[in-house]
């Protein structure tokens, strides 16, 4: 149960230039040759072959995973990239982002996953007690350049993108500059940004989001309280819970999808009936809500005397708090839990959430029924075992599960 | 690794931190209290919960900071959120002032066959040149009602039984309809009948123009044929046939029926209620007697006062509640409304309980003899001769002149709740409305004396009840949330 390498560093760079500029590599796979490349454009080569075709074609730049095979047939690439073995799942149409001199690389978009999610930035105005992406204040704003040259580059019928941060808001002109540009390199495709929305509480921010003009575009925003201390408390700074609530009232009021993220945990779950009837009375014109499953890794590791919680022990008062906001006419979603862990009665609002790279599951999850359309565990951090996983016989399998289907 | 702040570094320091937000509070019992926000919904509290957030002596993690705070009844200073919460709560639950006079009733005949000692419009047996509306006067009225600003509006007949002038209601509809495309309007029509003239024709007719029926049921045989004698006695056996050919020729959600309740029904809600589940009806509303008409003359309505009725009211809807429980889905028709108001912010324009109220703004009335009134029981007070809500005559007004009289304008400023003595002060004012026309009518005073109105006895004593269940069984609350949902 190890998650996929996102983050790197390459064996070998050659003839990409030594400054302080970084590349944007999209892969494309060997075939037959007869390429259109772009100047983003390597080529994966991963036998003699493919070498063979690609040196035919006069291919540029080539990226070799596990093993230099042109350096030991003899063939000559003007620009090479040679990655460790941890890669050899990219595939054609696959992006990453790296930096020639110190060789380090990020997987920026993989075609074959649902799940792309591209960091923006590392700073936060958050300090999250449960924090999966621990903030860091350092200065990255080349990382938006790099996002910009990476769009265009993107399969167009992807279905969905997510930026995550950080705090994409921080850079808030930037950052909407992007989104115009995601609009219209992605028209068709789904743009999900989660953020901590108080930079909404500001007009200006909440117009030039507006000013995106993209109905694709949604912003997944955290509230993990109705009230102001706990929701401050959890996120480590003051006055969030009074900027967040304004800048989703802002943001609705000029028509913007939302979607409010409650993460459950030793502080959260305990209020989420009180949370989802204060969400169901004050803000049931929100778009989506997400009641989801900690992820025990970076603070969250740090905190767990606070955090951690059975979901077994929270969970009829999850059930009742799907049951309020799905009859108050609000779409729920229940993220990151395993079914074997939820009342039977919620489990159409189960989505198999996690992040396809850092997804698992346990050995006993082999005999269980709904394997398939459980959400399972997340690989990353330390995973702490609830005392309810039991694998579920055949006949607990219904004929439709997912809210999806209905 | 960094370090992170204890709990208590984002709580406030003093209750000179906090403020109070627009509340008020009823007083349920001994120690028990209703704290209600801006927009009505709230807290259940003792009398030492109440004064401790009254007087803001509130720390976080006491329990009662948490509840306080998030049914938006105190806030940090400085905080902008709360008071946007319910700014836009407010605003969502008013916005029913938007949509100006979306029901129009047309009173085609003030003839009935009927002879109901309770018959709150004065009806009368005969003389069809004086009581039956004239197509002159209903062309007029199609105009008016046409000329309203909503894009849907409503148009209802009434009698009298409409349906002694039947022909009137086809031209009527004919005319709307012909109108209705350049004009971009949607119109419902709507025919409130006893169904004991019920003929093929009526009924191929409203199929055609998708009219729904409104129609009266006041419970089993013995109960319905003593409160609605016709020639014949046999009011109920009409009434149900109805039901049935209705039904089936128009489907089964293009029918309702009211109950009114005398004196007789008082103990026998169970046989009303079972009679509507018999019937297939999809709910049942259950209505006092208004102070209008014959039921004033015969002295029907003073047979009971509003405590015997709560008492009535509350036995049925405990009754009716229990029979969702048991997995059939039947509201109360009253509960559900209130239900919706207490639940949700929908904006709710219910002419009846709004405020401010729903004469003229929410409903015009156009009499058979050409006079426009505000309410149909304003029409009902104005057959007892008293005039104080007719708003003008269909020969000379318009719509805008009738809307903006001095008289109407009056009468809805008088009567708001938002202000009134009492009502301002009253946790269930949001989900209130003012009853100008009962007020006037019982007190001769439209705004009126709320300890001394039957209708605010009702009110406080079905919401109380309502608040009760919600916050004391969650069996019977998981009903009453279906109901409003
Ligand atoms: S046993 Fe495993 S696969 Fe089955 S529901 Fe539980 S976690 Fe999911
Ligand atoms: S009429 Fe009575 S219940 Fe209604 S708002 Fe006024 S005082 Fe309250």
């Amino acid at each position: 149960m190890t998650p996929l390498t996102l983050w790197g560093q390459a064996l070998a760079v050659e003839g990409m230039g030594g400054g302080e500029s970084r590349a944007v590599l999209r892969f494309r796979a060997a075939g037959s040759g007869g390429y259109h490349l772009d100047e983003h454009d390597a080529v994966l080569i991963h036998n003699a072959d493919d070498a063979e075709i690609a040196r035919a074609a006069g291919v540029q730049t080539a990226v070799f995973v596990a093993r230099d095979i042109a350096a030991s047939h003899g063939y000559v690439f003007p620009r090479r990239v040679s990655l460790p073995a941890n890669f050899d799942y990219l595939g054609d149409g696959d992006i990453i982002g790296l930096n020639p001199r110190s060789r380090n690389l990020r997987v920026l978009y993989r075609r074959s996953s649902s799940h792309n999610s591209i960091l923006v930035t590392e700073r936060c105005n958050h300090y999250c007690l449960m924090c999966s992406q621990p903030p860091r204040d350092i200065d990255d704003g080349w990382i938006l350049d790099e996002i910009a040259e990476c769009l265009p580059l993107i399969d167009p019928t992807t279905r969905s993108i997510g930026f995550t941060g950080g705090e994409p808001l921080l850079e808030w002109r930037r950052f909407t500059r992007l989104l115009s540009i995601a609009r219209t390199t992605l028209p068709e495709t789904e743009i999900h940004v989660l953020t901590n929305g108080r930079g909404f509480a500001s007009p200006e921010v909440v117009a030039a989001w507006a000013a995106v003009g993209s109905t694709k575009l949604c912003a997944g925003i955290p509230i993990y309280s109705a009230v102001d201390h706990i929701h401050d408390y959890v996120v480590q700074a003051r006055d969030a819970f009074d900027e967040t609530v304004l800048g989703i009232l802002r943001l609705k009021d000029k028509d913007q999808r939302v979607e409010i993220r409650v993460v459950l945990h030793g502080i959260t779950a305990p209020r989420i009936v009180e949370t989802c009837s204060w969400i169901a009375r004050n803000l049931p014109f929100v778009d989506h809500v997400a009641l989801m499953g900690l992820e025990n890794t970076g603070f969250a590791l740090a905190n767990q005397d606070l955090l951690w919680v059975d979901p077994l022990d929270y969970r009829s008062d999850l059930t009742a708090a799907v049951g309020i906001l799905s009859s108050a006419g609000v779409k729920v979603s229940v993220y990151n839990l395993p079914l074997c862990l939820l009342d039977r009665e919620i489990w159409p609002f189960a989505v198999q959430s996690i992040s396809d790279w850092k997804n698992a599951y346990l050995p006993i999850c082999g005999t269980c029924a709904v394997r398939d359309r459980c959400a399972g565990f997340f690989s990353t951090g330390r995973m702490r075992e609830s005392r309810g996983i039991l694998p579920l016989p055949p006949e607990s399998l219904p004929a439709r599960l997912s809210a999806m289907e209905r | 690794m960094a370090r992170f702040l204890p709990e208590v570094a984002f709580s406030h320091s003093s209750a000179d931190d906090l403020q109070l937000l627009p509340l008020r509070f009823e007083r349920l019992g001994a120690d028990r209290y209703f704290l209600a926000n801006m927009v009505g919904d709230g807290l259940l509290l003792s009398s030492d919960e109440l004064n401790r957030v009254i007087s803001l002596e509130l720390a976080a993690g006491d329990g009662l900071y948490e509840r306080a705070f998030s049914k938006l009844l105190v806030s940090r200073k400085g905080q902008r959120s709360q008071l946007q919460l319910l700014a836009l709560r407010l605003r969502s639950r008013m916005a029913f002032l938007r949509e100006a006079t979306a029901l129009h009733l047309f009173v085609v005949t003030l003839r009935c066959e009927h002879s109901c000692p309770y018959c709150q419009v004065s009806r009368r047996s005969a003389d069809r040149e004086r009581y039956d509306m004239s197509e002159e006067t209903a062309m007029r009225a199609l105009d008016v009602a046409l000329s309203a600003p909503p894009q849907a509006i409503k148009i209802e007949f009434q009698g009298g039984e409409p349906l002694l002038n039947f022909e009137l209601i086809r031209a009527i509809v004919e005319e709307a309809e012909r109108r209705r495309g350049s004009l971009g309007k949607a119109i419902q029509f709507v025919i409130t009948t006893n169904l004991a003239l019920l003929t093929d024709d009526v009924l191929v007719f409203c199929r055609d123009h998708s009219i729904q029926i409104s129609t009266s049921l006041d419970g089993p045989a013995d109960l319905h044929n003593r409160n609605r004698p016709r020639p014949g006695g046999n009011s109920h056996a009409l009434a149900v046939a109805g039901i049935h050919r209705v039904r089936e020729a128009l489907g089964k959600d293009s029918l309702g029926a009211l109950m009114t309740t005398t004196e007789a029904s008082l103990d026998r809600v169970e046989d009303i209620v079972d009679e509507y589940v018999r019937l297939g009806l999809d709910g049942v509303f259950l209505r006092p007697l208004s102070p209008y008409g014959f039921a004033i003359k015969t002295k029907q309505f003073a047979k009971y006062d509003a405590n015997r009725w709560l008492r009535f009211y509350e036995r049925g809807l405990r009754y009716i509640i229990d029979l969702n429980k048991r997995g059939i889905h039947f509201p109360e028709f009253y509960s559900a409304l209130l239900l919706k108001r207490m639940l949700t912010d929908r904006p709710m324009g219910y002419v009846d309980l709004r405020s401010p109220a729903g004469i003229g703004l929410g409903a015009l009335v156009y009499n058979y003899d050409g006079k426009v009134f505000a309410s149909d029981e304003g029409r009902m007070l104005a057959e007892m001769g008293d005039r104080t809500f007719e708003l003008g005559d269909l020969a000379t007004d318009t719509y805008r002149s009738l809307i903006m009289s001095d008289k109407l304008v009056g009468l809805v400023s008088g009567s708001m709740t938002q202000c009134a003595p009492q009502c301002s002060t009253c946790a269930y004012e949001p989900h209130c409305g003012a009853d100008p026309v009962y007020h006037h009518a019982t007190q001769a005073d439209s705004l009126g004396i709320k300890p001394l109105s039957g209708f605010c006895t009702r009110q406080k004593g079905i919401m109380r009840l309502l608040f009760e269940l919600l916050e004391g069984s969650p069996e019977d609350a998981a009903v009453l949330r279906r109901w409003a949902a």
